[in-house]
């Protein structure tokens, strides 16, 4: 009776949906349903807050008619008991590609592409607003089971490619059903990322800051198509224009992205929901302050092998932290009460979604957050929270039936329902037969016990404490048992056969005995003994000690990183040797007072006046160092994509993470300005930068620092060795029309801007250029080749401007005279030479020739190693031409600090300056000086005696999570392979790198 | 006219050789030269304050403290009073005159093709008229050993000295070295290849050594009596005869470990580690079988984020600390110009501990050790070649590594260079402007 229902109720509900009546049918009759199918006895989770003890809930035609204690149950009602059994809102899935066909990456030749291929579209073929995921979608069955195993009755999905990618489809993993019914919403949101497109090989952007400066301009560009300003069509921009008021969805893969993406959204009115990247928890302030709701990829790193200990040193604590932290995310934004999504995307649903979600909430995500995540969060996210997410009249019938607590490990998933249709996943109406036995047969007494998932149980059987051979098979409620015969001399087996409809506590049946002959049996079920529960209990308890410690998060949450970021402190050294920068000179004895972060006095015997007291006898005080070209602390060089990148900002892309932070601070480096690199003639715009390790991004740059951008000549901007011949300029005669070119197109831009013509079009590069020539930027371009500089110092001032900085400028001594007569500065390298052609003539005598002229010279490392031993760079000078210490002195502080426009703030030690400080433990030109203490603005950022207790405790960490992992090895928990990741070394003159 | 005659007359003080690039290797010493009164740094660590330095037919024929102000001095005589004196410094380990600019190809000859080239040699590519060779010698970096790249056995190397006419005349121990990279138990992910970046196990580590046991195993059987000429077999000879060295360029623990363990296996008894990174873990080791370390370039950054900042600068301090012997050399990137450095590189070991004639050793009386040529190079000695070099100050610091002599077997070596040509050059550029204007 019960298996007819059931076969009834399949048959039933593949008519229950009737949306497209107005279809002809060929086939047969039409056979329309209306009938009710009413669910009881369940408990159910109605939405995260509110659950329903033995509750009923009646739904038809898809959807969900009445939800309640005790419901009107119609007579056209199917009924279906679910004693003992939960009912969940099925899971939504708001980040996906299901059901869309991986796409094929472009080929094209060796050179690189500079023009799109697209026409009738944007200049660029990454942004593609007008594809949308319904064109390209086939409901791919095999996935669908996947994601209903999971529990998820609905996915968001679009075709994942490009920075912008169209619109997304909400769609309904139905089983058994029609397209139209499936798709809840075709336009249900716009997907975008940093990424670009595999279907075409166009270059630009090569960068993350490319791929921002993108699109804002297309953002900016929209605005401007739509106002009917442009002559031609633009099928991307007009589908920008229809899609911006739909969900914006903003795909990343790491923290500093996420940040980046939000960024750009608010800079433009846009709140994108994020797809994050589970490191979250490391800046869980800014997350929060982002505003967004996260989209949480529930996937955790595994633990790395570390059997080996000499692969084991090639992991960084970082990373190894990342392992024990990154389970504890979820917890960690939901106490945060940022609102977060969970998906499924990069990891296999069917196998890892469960284990890692429970993994979540064992390091303590609660049960209702965990399933607001995976219901009503992304219902409301998507709009759909009156439909989709709660077990609630009218929603659409989406739910799943398990055997009880979902979100315990043990708990079966039984039936997943999508729009009112039936996905069988296990059987819920198998009999649970385990559980322990005793079992008679013929007067002989064995012990049986079951043990599994009731759908496919194990069992065990012993006599006089002997184990016997078992097998056993349950299937619609039939067992068959066979134990093989207690004489183990023989190789005989006994049969067990019985029935077991319901659940009781006796299991009878048939035996059938290695001699032919048949009788009963019965097997008696045991109650739990009292060991038995005191071995499960601690068992459990075991596990909570088993719990891995949760590291503190520290910023950066790497070695050397802040448990808490260093506080602002009022400080007196006391009876140094002052190298002030100044007219001062050095000044033996002396006593420099900080407050608030500022030099509050120079001079003998200062009053520490509640200040604390370093004292300093027999070290050296200086200004921090200022790095004019570095390229640390950023998560890309160079956008090489086009001859001009000024469109884009290398504020966009600061990594506070790069370990060449803390390394510069060791010595002594306290500002830098992060260049662009040398790829092309017009570069991106610098970020000028204080070295505050642990902060966030923004809160490193260096506020009162002007705007600059990055110039390059040369054998870099030519391509003299890459880059297949296709990009002008090629030649250096190239090089200077290029720039003629761009300051000419500026000063129309600027005329049309100035003019207020109505189809003016705001031009990011352009804008850029025009600040050049209008001085509210400053020029720091790449230089080696006498010819160059002083072409571009004609170019400079036939549009009424002037070259700020030549950087590297090797062969500056050639042509100082004309350098002084422009007012340019020049930051050069200290001996480099003969890497390539154009620094055959580069000597080490360049920095003092030119400081003699009357330039204002810095020393500059574009290289993170050299950066941290600028000090000695500088002396070279006093070897090569006999610079006076001082000058030479000046060469890393007070200089670099003119040239960037900062000296009235940095780079000498004067009353009222900031205090960025560092001192030394001898001479600091020498060879054998080691700062002891960096400062920025009063707060002391390095420190050799804490830098040396840093030292231990990350070798105590290491050691602790090397052991945590070594046993989560042991309990078979799967583990990653070592691979070092690989330092990126960067320098702007090396030909290879291009930077 | 006059600005006419003051280029002449500058082009006579400073000695300017148009059309010349290089300078012209001293002659050789005919004359005694008598250096007195300086602080002369004996290269073994011992520091000699007011001495009497006696340079005779290429050899240091006295070196002792000024005993009377009435002694007698041969030849030629260098007040040094103030001044310190310096064994010349050796540079292990160099590529110097196998590339002139490291982005032309032409000029580029340090790697060969192939895999196991003991019969490469890098002696007869040698530029002695390189003009970063020259470039050296400012600093008081006299002598190299030029070795070369690539493969599993690069080739052999030839020590030399920096100031010659050409190789021949340059060469201070030819083949002295054989040159092994030793594998590395990981590798760099074949990213083109759909792997992921950065390094992972190697498995071909084990096949790759076997490879090399093979080799000396074919050779030894090849050597023992052949009716055939095979030239990678025939350059291993010498060092089956102990007359070349073997030098194995590796970082890792196991894997100099593993190495110690080769050398016992074919029993090499001149053997050296080049690089060395992880080599204080493998320290007991190394010193228990005579093995020194040529410590790569202190001036470099840690290869790992958990690191100590000052690792490398400190790592020739630990290895010798822990009984090691050790030596610096500097390849890596932009190794041949950086070379000029090296004396910056032991000053750095001293700022993080190291006595400072300590540190100085590493680089002349170490590397000579390391090298084969002590007998006669790396220290201020009677008997030995008067190779050395006089500066203002300190040598090890920049800021008074100001040579104003410099001598190979006794030969007065011109410190002049490409470089300071065009600085002098220009500078008088500038300074005749400046007179022109205060004229007008």
């Amino acid at each position: 009776m019960r298996l007819k229902l059931l076969i009834l109720g399949i048959f039933c509900c593949l008519f229950q949906l009737n949306a497209q009546e107005y279809f002809p049918k060929n086939d047969g009759v039409t056979n329309p349903n209306t009938n009710f199918t009413v669910f009881k006895n369940a408990r159910i989770h109605v939405d995260p807050q509110t659950v329903i003890e033995s509750g009923m809930f009646s739904i038809q035609n898809g959807k969900i008619k009445a939800v309640g204690k005790n419901i009107n149950v119609p007579e056209n009602s199917i009924v279906i008991d679910l004693e003992g059994k939960e009912v969940y809102p099925s899971f939504i899935d708001l980040y996906s590609d299901f059901g869309i066909e991986k796409l094929k990456r472009a080929e094209g030749g060796s050179s690189p592409q500079y023009d799109a291929s697209r026409e009738g579209f944007y200049w660029n073929d990454h942004i593609r607003p007008d594809i949308d995921a319904i064109s390209n979608f086939n409901f791919d069955d095999k996935e669908a089971e996947k994601l209903q195993k999971a529990g998820f009755g609905v996915v968001n999905t679009h075709v994942p490619d490009g920075i912008i990618r169209g619109s997304g489809m909400l769609v309904a993993l139905t089983p058994d059903a029609m397209e139209g019914d499936r798709i809840l919403n075709e336009r249900s949101g716009q997907y975008l990322s940093f990424d670009k497109s595999v279907l075409s090989r166009q270059s630009y952007p090569t960068s993350i800051m490319g791929a921002m400066a993108l699109l804002r301009q297309t953002y900016m560009d929209a605005q401007w198509y739509a106002n009917g300003n442009a002559d031609n069509k633009d099928l991307a921009l007009e589908a920008l224009n229809k899609n911006k008021n739909l969900l914006q969805i903003f795909a990343t893969d790491n923290l500093l992205d996420e940040f980046r993406a939000d960024k750009v959204g608010d800079e433009f009115g846009i709140q994108y929901v994020i797809l994050g990247s589970g490191n979250e928890y490391q800046r869980l302030d800014k997350v929060k302050s982002s505003g967004a709701t996260y989209i949480v990829p529930l996937k955790f790193p595994d633990a790395y092998d570390v059997e080996n200990p000499y692969m084991a040193e090639y992991i960084s604590l970082a990373e190894m932290k990342q392992w024990n932290q990154a389970p504890a995310n979820l917890k960690m934004l939901a106490e945060k009460a940022i609102p977060f999504t969970l998906t499924t995307h990069s990891l296999d649903a069917e196998k890892d979604f469960k284990t890692n979600l429970l993994k979540a909430i064992e390091y303590g995500l609660s049960k209702e957050d965990a399933l607001a995540a995976l219901t009503t969060v992304p219902a409301k996210t998507i709009g759909k929270s009156a439909e989709l997410g709660a077990i609630k009249t009218g929603a659409w019938a989406n739910f799943i039936i398990t055997s009880g607590d979902y979100f315990e490990k043990e708990t079966t998933l039984y039936e997943n329902w999508v729009q009112g249709k039936k996905k069988v996943l296990s059987n819920m109406d198998v009999t649970n037969i385990t559980g322990e036995y005793d079992l008679n047969l013929k007067g002989e007494s064995y012990e049986l016990s079951i043990t599994g998932e009731p759908s496919s149980p194990k069992a065990e059987v012993k006599t006089d404490d002997k184990k016997l051979g078992t097998k056993i098979s349950f299937s619609d409620n039939w067992m068959n048992l066979l134990i093989s015969s207690p004489d183990s001399t023989k190789t005989e087996f006994i049969r067990l056969v019985a029935h077991v409809p319901d659940l009781s506590e006796n299991i009878s049946g048939k035996a059938f005995m290695p001699d032919g002959s048949e009788t009963s049996f019965t097997a008696t079920k045991k109650a739990k003994s009292d060991t038995a529960e005191k071995k499960d209990k601690e068992e459990e308890e075991k596990k909570d000690k088993e719990k891995p410690e949760i590291l503190p998060v520290t910023f950066p949450n790497s070695a050397y990183g802040f448990k808490q970021l260093p506080k602002q402190e009022n400080v007196l050294f006391k009876n140094a040797t002052v190298w002030t920068s100044e007219d001062d000179g050095v000044l033996e004895n002396t006593d420099v007072l900080v407050k608030n972060g500022m030099i509050s006095k120079v001079g003998k015997d200062l009053n520490a006046g509640g200040a604390k007291v370093i004292d300093a006898t027999g070290k050296h005080l200086t200004a921090g160092i200022i790095d004019e070209h570095s390229h640390l602390a950023a998560s890309a060089i160079n956008e090489a994509g086009q001859n001009s990148s000024a469109e884009v900002q290398m504020e966009d892309v600061i990594d506070p993470s790069d370990m060449g932070i803390y390394r510069d601070l060791a010595g002594g480096v306290t500002t830098i300005q992060l260049l662009h690199g040398s790829a092309n003639p017009i570069g991106g715009r610098s970020a000028i930068l204080k070295l505050k390790w642990g902060e966030t991004p923004e809160n490193m740059i260096f506020e009162q620092a002007p705007p600059f951008i990055k110039f390059a000549l040369g054998e870099n901007v030519k391509q003299a060795n890459w880059g297949g011949g296709v990009r002008f300029p090629q030649t250096r005669m190239g090089v200077e029309q290029v720039f003629t070119d761009y300051f000419s197109r500026a000063k129309t831009y600027e005329k049309k801007k100035n003019n207020g013509d109505k189809d003016f079009r705001k031009d990011l590069e352009m804008e850029t250029l025009v600040e050049i020539m209008n001085g509210d930027r400053f020029v720091s371009s790449h230089s080696y080749i006498q010819s160059e500089i002083n072409m571009l110092m004609k170019v400079a001032e036939k549009f009424g401007f002037n070259i700020n900085t030549f950087t590297h400028i090797l062969e500056g001594y050639k042509v100082a005279d004309i350098m002084k007569e422009h007012g340019v500065g020049a930051s050069t390298f200290s001996d480099w030479w003969a890497y390539k052609y154009e620094v055959n003539d580069a000597i080490p005598y360049n920095a003092s020739i030119m400081n003699e002229v009357g330039i204002t010279v810095a020393i500059n490392s574009d290289d993170g190693e050299m950066s941290r031993r600028l000090n000695q760079e500088a002396a070279k000078s006093i070897k090569y031409g006999g610079m006076s210490e001082e000058d030479a002195w000046k060469m890393v502080t007070i200089n670099p600090a003119k040239l960037l426009h900062v000296d009235d703030l940095v780079g000498s030690i004067k009353t009222g300056k900031q205090a960025d400080l560092v001192l030394w433990n001898n001479h600091p030109l020498s060879i054998y000086a080691i700062p002891e203490k960096t400062m920025i603005e009063g707060v002391v950022y390095f420190d050799i005696e804490k830098d040396k207790a840093m030292r231990e405790e990350i070798k105590k960490e290491r050691n602790e999570l090397i052991s945590d992992m070594l046993k989560a090895k042991n309990s078979g928990v799967k583990t990653q392979p070592v691979k070092k990741k690989e330092e990126q070394k960067v320098h702007c003159n090396l030909l290879e790198e291009v930077h | 006219m006059k600005f006419k005659n003051i280029t002449s007359l500058i082009i006579i003080l400073f000695g300017i050789k148009s059309g010349v690039a290089q300078q012209t290797p001293a002659p050789a010493q005919t004359e005694a030269i008598t250096i007195v009164g300086a602080t002369a740094h004996l290269g073994n660590g011992e520091v000699m304050e007011n001495s009497l330095i006696i340079l005779e037919d290429g050899k240091i024929s006295r070196i002792q403290p000024v005993t009377s102000t009435k002694m007698q001095y041969p030849g030629k005589i260098i007040q040094a009073k103030g001044k310190h004196v310096y064994p010349g410094i050796i540079a292990p380990n160099s590529t110097l005159g196998l590339v002139e600019i490291d982005a032309v190809k032409p000029t580029d000859d340090e790697d060969e093709i192939g895999e196991i080239l003991p019969n490469i040699r890098s002696l007869i590519a040698y530029n002695a008229e390189s003009k970063i060779v020259e470039s050296m010698r400012p600093n008081g970096v006299l002598l190299g050993q030029i070795v070369p790249r690539g493969g599993l056995i690069s080739g052999t190397s030839s020590v030399v000295q920096f100031d010659a006419w050409n190789w021949e005349d340059a060469v201070v121990k030819e083949d002295d070295a054989l040159h092994i990279n030793w594998p590395n138990s990981y590798r760099r992910g074949r990213w083109w290849a759909g792997e992921e970046r950065g390094l992972k196990a190697n498995d071909d580590y084990t096949s790759d050594i076997q490879k090399l046991s093979d080799f000396f195993a074919s050779s030894k059987a090849y050597l023992s009596g052949s009716d055939y000429t095979n030239l990678a077999y025939d350059a291993m000879r010498p060092v089956f005869e102990g007359k070349k060295k073997v030098f194995v360029h590796v970082d890792g623990e196991k894997e100099i470990l593993d190495a110690i363990q080769f050398k016992k296996e074919q029993n090499i008894n001149h053997f050296v580690i080049v690089g060395g990174y992880h080599a204080l873990g493998a320290a007991r080791q190394l010193k228990e079988n005579n093995i020194p370390v040529l410590v790569n370039r202190p001036h470099s950054l840690p290869n790992q984020d958990d690191e100590d900042y000052d690792y490398p600068y400190k790592l020739a301090k630990l290895l010798d600390d822990a009984g090691v012997m050790v030596s610096l050399e500097s390849s890596g990137q932009m190794e041949r110009m950086n070379t000029r450095n090296l004396p910056f590189y032991a000053g750095t070991v001293a700022a993080l501990g190291m006595d400072k004639e300590h540190a100085l050793e590493l680089i002349t009386l170490n590397a000579a050790k390391i090298l084969g040529i002590d007998e006669n190079y790396g220290s201020l000695e009677a008997g030995k070649s008067a190779t050395l070099f006089i500066s203002e100050g300190d040598a090890l610091d920049m800021r008074t590594n100001i040579l104003s002599h410099a001598f190979i077997d006794g030969r007065e070596l011109s410190l002049e260079t490409h470089q300071t040509e065009l600085w002098k050059r220009y500078s008088n550029k500038y300074k005749n402007q400046d007179n022109s204007d205060k004229k007008e």
